[in-house]
């Protein structure tokens, strides 16, 4: 496929003139709206498996199918999107999940025809929304990151607010201002940047404002401005309680793309804004970083033992893997790197197969509480195989890729930071007891007289996590394609943060294939 | 002695003649017309002459853009780039605004008092209002109060920037006492504001004479020089400029010279309070503009403190206050406040990107506020009352509508919160175009008010006032909370009627308008609510006979159509701001 053609631009319209055809549908498509949500997602995913294809694998460091355009010269800012190896990887790992989820919600705004329209609705701020996840991965401008971090807020208010759970109000506000308190701390830290860089019309570019000799005391408040707004989205133990809180009030899909997507925006951001736009203060302010990231490991695991909502349970063990995600990035080793990398693939992968079998099992019962489920594997055997692969990719075991990528971050911190690696690695502990110990609690034993009569995954539920575990036991065996696209970036971070590679990980550079 | 005339450059006053001349002619026409004539004739005027303002601004462009403008009347007015955006942003608006105060809605019925001068309550105001009696005179006080505004920041003259500010407010005092309910509030509001207004303009004309006595001038070039020029008479120039800035803060609604917005906001016709927002807001931030960049760049030192202060006690105040907001309207000044102090840091930056920034977010916020109103003055409240209990505002037989035998009457606008739940199910088109005007106010991206909000931001950090960014920024931050709580209200709160027991909204049905008026003055006239007073607090103790309920009423087009472009502009400013960014950076140059 030719590298020339507008692929990103492609994948950024098609959804927003999708969302716009299902929110103003004539009235004889109304009742289709499912179909053509599916069917709009599923265009997406083959224009970015074309995009893929045009994509220079061999070349995965350097920034690719890139277009420029002047969007507001007077205050500097350009449409300019491209994709290294990690923005592709995360592009292809979105727009897999979205049909997923529009499948998934079947039946997730039921399907009488009173709500029929809502669900409509629901699946065009979806679709929209996955034009913002895109753009936001695609972006090579610190403006159009600006804008898009806090425009795709909306959709996820209106998707969480709209549609979600009793406590759904609360839930919704407090996740925008959370995210929209940070992002305005950015905003200040986005102006201020422009000012010291060279400015012009085109001055906000990723690349102009790379490499830029700043103030010591400037540069570290400016990465502090941008940090905080990343650490609050990826979450980070301390500003992570919204997620919980979003998590367990909105609809099952919502929560697979929040956490499974959007969340990644804040760790893609520390990789690709705060490490190369900042690498001095990145090296000053790592110690801490990497001690915030060890307690969001432990912290998130302790308190997911400690839910007794399956929903929260998974919003926090989410908690303890992002903590795996910034401990690799801050580790400042190409094996750490790569890894996180990697890890914000699979982790999307996991994470969004849990929320979308828990929205399953959620739907049936009527009720988010563990303690009412119980013995359910006699009763839904194929539901319960499913959980427990999901379950088991989430505490990272051997042959499921997110294994490849854990493994990774640990070896990697290690050769720099080993307390860190080895006080992480209690994590790994801690998720054997959270996941294996939810899935007794849910599957096994004798089943309770209430659940009898549950029915198991339909065929439609089957196909929405079909693809997410092939594509886990895939990049388990076969990590190496996947490797290649996050391996070259995390040598080009490095050396843009002017840090040498720590001997260990180089070691392993060949050794774990 | 020998009188020399002036020689006038007529094509150069013409944006601004026009509107007067047509606003005299106004008059004229509500001597002259007769009464079934006089809404067609007077509507064409005033939409010819604000159009007529606007091509006139655009035929003076393309001169200003290459020579940078030149003084008419010899300096009392300046016609240059800053002059003729804000004259056209005014012109523009107002048109806009001018299409909400026109719509009768579907009730027949516009925002303003039968009678404006009858006593409320009085038998001659029922009998004016049982005529169906119209007044058509909003037209030409419209058109002069534009005229003042658009004349306001165009002066490079002390004394003609007093007379401006004058005949922008005579008007603007009138319309606020003029609505058509809640007349006691209504009235109230007119007179604070012509009390406090009146104040300001003591406290302007006080300051210009003080600079006329350590200048020898009135123009602002003439003072300016005599700034750089240090004397022994520093104490009148720091106690005049501190003045005449005061004066100018007052309009503009920043604290601690806020204290009429709230009550004028809440009191005036709504149609009237998005013009008054938008306008007065444009044309008073323009002249602080040229005073602080034309007349005291040299006293920028010992004006700083003063402007810091107001500016963040303003963004800080205006946010803090409006979170405990329970009126739409209310809100909606407290809002106005902060966004006050907003453009406030803007104009502080003291650079030409300031210029642009502060006049592209008043046009953002102008465009915004005049939608936002306009919707509020859609969304009515509607008594349910069976048929024959209407005209005693009797309360008794509230209680049963159960018989079918209803008649319902479309009221004053609901402007308490809890009225707005549920708008989002029931009237998804308006209540999405208001929350779009909310994110704008918020500085979501992807609306203008981000833009402007970048822009002024971005302003006062490049000018070294960053900690006022911060504050800024932080305000926003909060800010986005009420806002917000909007959104949720009405489109995740379901419209049920517990929502209107809460005591909050006690106000029954009413034929009289004395019945109707102490819930809306909340007690504040007594005297002639006892009737309503009763029925009122009735109301609070039987929850269980909702009497009020929510209703949009259908625009008869022009509201609409008003509101549609408000929104089209927001987001099309949003997305693509650069074309009129660039049409105002080419030209956002101070004549000395």
């Amino acid at each position: 496929m030719s590298p020339d053609f507008p692929w990103l631009t492609t994948l950024i319209a098609w959804p927003v003139l999708g969302a716009l055809l299902l929110w103003f549908a004539p009235k004889a498509l109304r009742p289709r709206a499912r179909v053509l949500a599916l069917g709009i997602a599923l265009v997406e995913l083959v224009v970015a498996v074309l995009a893929i294809t045009a994509f220079d694998t061999a070349d995965a460091g350097s920034v690719q199918l890139l277009e420029t355009h002047r969007w507001i010269p007077a205050i500097g800012a350009s449409y300019a999107v491209g994709v290294d190896g990690v923005g592709i990887a995360l592009i292809a790992m979105s727009v897999l999940l979205v049909p997923l989820v529009v499948l998934a919600g079947w039946r997730e705004q039921g399907s009488d025809t009173t709500s029929s329209d809502a669900l409509r609705k629901y699946l065009a701020l979806v679709i929209v929304l996955e034009a913002f996840i895109v753009a936001v991965f695609a972006a090579r401008d610190v403006f159009l990151f600006y804008v898009l971090f806090e425009a795709m807020l909306i959709p996820v208010y209106f998707m969480i607010g709209g549609f979600g759970g009793a406590g759904r109000r609360y839930a919704a506000v407090k996740f925008l201002l959370f995210s929209l308190a940070g992002g305005l701390i950015m905003l200040i830290g986005v102006i201020a940047l422009y000012l010291q860089g060279p400015g012009g019309p085109d001055g906000f570019l990723t690349e102009k404002l790379t490499g830029v000799a700043l103030d010591p005391t400037t540069e570290k408040w400016l990465f502090v401005a941008f940090f905080v707004a990343f650490a609050i989205k990826a979450p980070m133990f301390p500003v992570h309680t919204w997620l919980p809180d979003a998590a367990e009030q909105a609809p099952a899909g919502t929560s697979t793309l929040l956490v499974g997507v959007l969340d990644k925006v804040g760790t893609f951001g520390m990789l690709t804004l705060c490490l190369p736009l900042f690498p001095n203060a990145s090296r000053w302010a790592a110690p801490t970083i990497i001690v915030l990231a060890v307690v969001s490991i432990l912290y998130g695991a302790l308190l997911a033992i400690g839910q007794k909502d399956l929903m929260r349970l998974i919003a926090y063990t989410s908690v303890s893997h992002f903590g795996f995600i910034v401990l690799g990035i801050f580790a400042f080793t190409s094996t750490s790197i790569a890894g996180s990398s990697f890890y914000m693939v699979n982790h999307g992968l996991s994470t969004g197969a849990l929320f979308l079998l828990a929205g399953f099992l959620v739907a049936r019962r009527g009720s988010q509480q563990i303690a009412d489920f119980g013995g359910l594997a006699k009763l839904v055997p194929v539901l319960a195989g499913l959980f427990l692969v999901s379950g088991l990719s989430a505490l990272s075991l051997p042959g499921l890729s997110t294994f490849v990528s854990e493994f990774m971050v640990i070896v990697g911190t290690f050769g720099r930071h080993p307390a860190a690696a080895i006080v992480a690695t209690l994590g790994v502990v801690l998720a054997a007891i959270y996941v294996l110990w939810t899935y007794q609690r849910i599957f096994s034993g004798t089943p309770r007289d209430e659940l009898a009569g549950m029915r198991d995954v339909t065929a439609t539920e089957r196909w929405a996590v079909a693809p997410l575990i092939a594509a886990m036991l895939v990049l388990g065996f076969v990590p190496a394609p996947a490797l290649d696209l996050v391996r070259p970036p995390a040598h080009v971070t490095l050396d843009v943060i002017d840090v040498e590679d720590a001997p260990a990980a180089a070691a392993l550079e060949g050794s774990d294939q | 002695m020998s009188f020399t005339a002036p020689d006038i450059a007529w094509g150069a006053l013409s944006p601004v003649l026009i509107v007067l001349a047509a606003g005299v002619l106004g008059v004229l026409a509500e001597a002259f017309v007769p009464d079934r004539a006089r809404r067609p004739v007077q509507l064409t005027l005033t939409f010819g002459a604000l159009v007529g303002s606007i091509v006139a601004v655009a035929a003076l462009w393309s001169g200003v853009k290459s020579d940078g403008g030149h003084d008419v009347l010899d300096g009392s007015l300046l016609v240059d780039g800053p002059t003729l955006v804000l004259q056209g942003a005014i012109a523009v608006l107002t048109l806009l605004a001018l299409l909400v105060v026109a719509d009768r809605t579907a009730t027949g019925e516009d925002a303003f008092a039968p009678t404006a001068a009858s006593v409320p309550g009085s038998e001659y105001e029922e009998l004016a209002r049982s005529k169906g009696i119209t007044q058509t005179e909003v037209y030409p006080l419209l058109l002069l109060a534009t005229g003042g505004m658009m004349i306001l920041p165009a002066t490079g003259d002390l004394l003609t920037l007093f007379v401006a500010l004058e005949v922008l407010s005579l008007p603007l005092y009138l319309l606020t006492g003029m609505a058509r309910r809640r007349r006691l509030l209504s009235q109230e509001a007119a007179l604070k504001y012509f009390l406090l207004g009146a104040f300001a303009s003591a406290l302007l004309i006080f300051g210009v004479a003080l600079l006329y006595g350590y200048s020898g001038s009135l123009r602002y070039a003439e003072i300016a020089v005599a700034v750089g020029d240090p004397s022994s008479l520093d104490g009148l120039l720091l106690v005049g400029s501190v003045l005449l800035l005061v004066g100018l803060l007052f309009k503009v609604g920043a604290v601690p010279f806020h204290a009429w917005t709230p009550d004028v906001y809440q009191g005036a016709p709504t149609p009237i309070t998005g013009f008054m927002a938008a306008c007065t807001k444009i044309a008073a931030f323009g002249a602080l503009l040229r005073v602080y960049y034309t007349v005291f760049p040299g006293l920028q030192w010992d004006l700083d403190v003063l402007l810091w202060t107001v500016a963040i006690a303003t963004m800080v105040l205006g946010t803090v206050v409006a979170l405990v907001q329970t009126d739409i309207k209310r809100l909606l000044a407290y809002s106005s406040i902060a966004h006050a102090g907003f453009v406030l840091t803007g104009v502080i930056a003291l650079d030409e990107a300031g210029i642009t920034a502060v006049l592209f977010y008043l046009l953002a916020y102008g465009v915004a506020t005049i939608g936002a109103f306009g919707i509020v003055w859609l969304v009515r409240e509607r008594s349910v009352v069976p048929l024959g209990a209407a005209a005693d505002g009797d309360d008794n037989t509230l209680a049963d509508d159960e018989g079918g035998d209803l008649r319902t009457t479309v009221l004053g606008e609901a402007t308490h919160l809890s009225q707005w739940a549920g708008l989002g199910r029931t009237s998804p088109v308006l209540a999405g175009a208001f929350a779009l005007f909310l994110l704008s106010f918020a500085g979501i991206p992807l609306t203008a008010g981000f833009i402007g909000k970048f822009a002024v931001f971005s302003a006062a950090v490049e000018g070294g006032a960053w900690p006022l960014a911060l504050v800024g920024v932080l305000s926003s931050a909060a800010a986005a909370f009420f806002y917000v709580r909007i959104i949720v209200l009405m489109y995740f709160t379901p419209a049920a009627h517990e929502a209107t027991q809460e005591g909050a909204v006690p106000a029954t049905a009413a034929g009289t308008p004395a019945a109707a008026e102490p819930a809306a003055a909340e007690g504040t006239d007594v005297a002639l609510a006892t009737e309503g007073g009763t029925t009122a607090v009735a109301t609070l103790v039987e929850p269980s006979a909702p009497t009020t309920t929510t209703t949009v009423v259908p625009s008869e087009g022009l509201a609409a159509v008003a509101i549609g472009v408000c929104a089209l502009v927001t987001v099309v400013l949003g997305v693509f701001p650069t074309p009129v960014l660039d049409l105002i950076s080419d030209v956002a140059r101070f004549l000395p």
